[in-house]
């Protein structure tokens, strides 16, 4: 194997807004109040037309959110979660504001999706006539992986570098990575990144046929756990190369990225792609494991990713650690797990909430002191969150308080 | 941007239906003839050969042009960073998976499944490599080549050494070609590092925006990736400059020159 040396601390950068749209609720309070009284949002699965056995963390009223008419082309169930995410905690107001204050050609749009609107071209599959799109869908400007970060920048009005990043699970953990490198460069002043996916067929089924899906509420790190519930979700965050201390919120003071180089759909068994992931972050954040006072696991509820990131977690950080997963609450994101469990991340930077872990009871024998089940308080200066993909891509950020 | 940013190219890959590699590609723009009997379909030796022929052919191309390119700047791939842009990805495997669960939502293949992931070709090129270092898979519809050049040069700006960039596209397929434009296959990848003297050749971010170039006609006409031709042609012809597609009909210009 390559030797391969830390990378050198990076200035870190400032994130002015963010805001998280799960199965929780709309916007940050609906996080925050679901954290802290242990109410999680998985129902039974009750997609129209998608009769699996599982829970699902689906998103109350997309169905129903009406796009403007100018975003009218963009209409899918992608994009009309993204827009009621971009609705909540002042994000739209606050994106269009830094669009105004460095330029539109100078905001960046980074966004992180897996399966982007394929819920539309999926359904187009089941009304083709003569072998062809219905006009309807076949109309819209949906049926690509760049549609995502596509239609953020028609909703905000940024026009800087421009791309949807699509490593599965690990997409919109990876957008901080790529927004500090192209402001770095100095090819943006202010990027908006997120992270969006919506549950299809697509991807209900495809894990069903991996046996990756419970058909329970999935239970993060429990010993008896077999398999990751789904869920939906649209999160965003607003960087900025340069703001005024009093509209710095967080800053994301490093982030490591890494390959497994070791299968398409298992992950490394000594995880040593998810320790080199967050070694490299804490190194461009300079700071030392202990620092960490809260890490966002991924913690899918899979055999194999909560044993090789449980070990992982404990060959790095100390026993004081906390460590969680709050996938028992939100079902697997996908695409946009980065961008939640970032936000959930940054909430416990504000409000010292470190979640524990819903839904299970007994740890996987694996599990050392870090991975923690109860909730907790404590008044933290850094926070990690690590998001994992298939093709063993993996990403790690760590973000600070102000 | 006070200085543009800049990188050497230390190796250049392709491969596309009759033009198997850069080589042939300079060839063919110097007038010389198609190489014959090319292969119908890329082989990257660096998959065994079962998984070869199990591998979408998305996966293949970008392998090939990959294995190409950093064969022909010396590196060894496992020390590469690297940055897999494709405007749709593997279009057989969505069209096959929206059928499928059209019909028979219970017979997705896991594999199919794992497969249809946007860095599948990232993930079977660090596994084939054994490579650690950080992969990214982007897509940015026609910037798709300019952003994912962009991409590379800030990652040399961040820090890297060397960086690969592997650009390319398939046909669509089935009824996805009434909302899609692609066909055939088109693989294009570079290695590019930070500039260093003596340097053969290195592209550098110009400011200001241009009319982009058409893609030449005779190579994988109409593959969504084929902006990417316009700056291998540019290369081929020693040209000072390329102007790649951006979107919008806009252009991003790339200067071109001698170290």
């Amino acid at each position: 194997m390559l030797t391969h040396s830390r990378p050198a601390p990076v200035a870190p950068v400032a994130i002015t807004a963010f805001t998280a749209t799960t199965a929780l609720g709309a916007g940050l309070q609906a996080q925050h109040e679901a954290l802290v009284q242990r109410r999680g949002g998985l129902r039974r699965n009750d997609l129209p037309g998608r009769p699996l056995e599982c829970w699902i963390g689906r998103v109350e009223g997309v169905e129903t959110v009406e796009l403007p008419a100018a975003l009218e082309g963009w209409q899918s169930r992608n994009h009309r979660l993204a827009w009621l995410g971009l609705q909540q905690d002042g994000f739209l107001e606050a994106a269009r504001e830094a669009v105004a204050r460095h330029g539109a050609a100078r905001v960046a749009v980074v966004i992180g999706t897996s399966t982007s609107s394929i819920g539309e071209t999926e359904e187009a599959y089941t009304r083709l006539e003569d072998g062809r799109f219905p006009a309807d869908l076949a109309r819209l400007k949906v049926h690509c992986p760049d549609a995502a970060s596509g239609f953020v920048g028609a909703a905000t009005g940024a026009a800087g570098p421009t791309l949807t990043v699509a490593t599965a699970c690990s997409s919109s953990a990876k957008v901080f990575a790529h927004a500090a490198r192209l402001m770095q460069a100095g090819l943006a002043d202010a990027a908006i990144v997120g992270g969006v996916d919506t549950l299809c067929g697509s991807v209900l089924y495809g894990f069903n046929a991996l046996q990756l899906v419970s058909a329970q509420p999935c239970r993060p790190f429990d010993a008896a756990r077999d398999g990751l519930s789904l869920g939906e979700a649209a999160g965003f965050a607003l960087l900025e190369r340069q703001a005024e201390p009093a509209r710095v919120r967080a800053w994301l003071s490093g982030y490591g990225e890494s390959s497994d180089a070791y299968h398409m759909s298992s992950p490394h068994p000594e995880g040593l792609g998810a320790r080199r992931a967050m070694q490299d972050a804490l190194a461009r954040a300079g700071l030392a494991p202990d620092d960490i006072g809260y890490l966002s696991l991924h913690g899918t509820a899979t055999p194999a990713n909560d044993s090789v990131e449980a070990a992982a977690v404990a060959a790095l950080f100390p026993p004081t650690l906390h460590a969680s997963s709050t996938k028992g609450w939100t079902g697997h994101t996908l695409g946009a797990a980065g961008i939640v469990e970032s936000a959930f991340a940054l909430l416990a930077l504000e409000h010292g909430l470190l979640p524990g872990t819903l839904n299970s009871a007994v740890p996987d024998p694996v599990c050392g002191p870090q991975i923690r089940f109860d909730n907790a308080r404590a008044d933290i200066a850094h926070a990690m969150n690590n998001a994992f993909g298939f093709g063993g891509n993996n990403c790690s950020l760590v973000f600070s308080r102000p | 941007m006070t200085t543009p940013l800049t990188a050497a190219i230390e190796g250049i890959g392709l491969w596309a239906p009759g033009v198997p590699s850069w080589e042939a590609f300079v060839g063919l723009h110097r007038g010389a003839a198609a190489p014959e009997a090319a292969p119908a379909r890329p082989a990257p030796t660096l998959l065994p050969p079962n998984e070869r022929r199990r591998a979408p052919d998305t996966v293949l191309v970008a392998l090939q042009a990959a294995q190409a390119a950093c064969e022909a700047a010396g590196r060894d791939p496992a020390s590469l960073p690297s940055v897999f842009t494709s405007t749709y990805g593997e279009l057989a495997i969505t069209d096959n998976m929206c059928a499928t669960l059209a019909r028979a939502p219970t017979e997705v293949s896991p594999t199919r499944f794992h497969n249809s992931v946007h860095n599948a070709a990232a993930g079977y090129w660090t596994i084939g490599t054994g490579a650690m270092e950080p992969a990214t898979a982007i897509s940015a519809g026609q910037a798709s080549f300019a952003m994912g050049l962009v991409e590379a040069l800030a990652q040399l700006e961040a820090g890297a050494q060397a960086v690969l960039l592997v650009a390319y596209d398939g046909p669509a397929v089935g009824p996805l070609n009434d909302v899609l434009d692609s066909q055939g296959l088109l693989g294009v990848a570079l290695v590019l590092a930070r500039p260093a003297a003596g340097d053969r050749l290195r592209l550098s971010l110009q400011p200001g925006e241009a009319t982009p170039a058409a893609p030449p006609a005779a190579v994988a006409a109409g593959n969504a990736m084929a902006p990417a031709l316009v700056l291998l042609e540019a290369i081929a012809a020693d040209a000072a400059q390329a102007v790649v597609a951006a979107g919008d009909g806009r252009g991003l210009r790339i200067g071109l020159g001698h170290g």
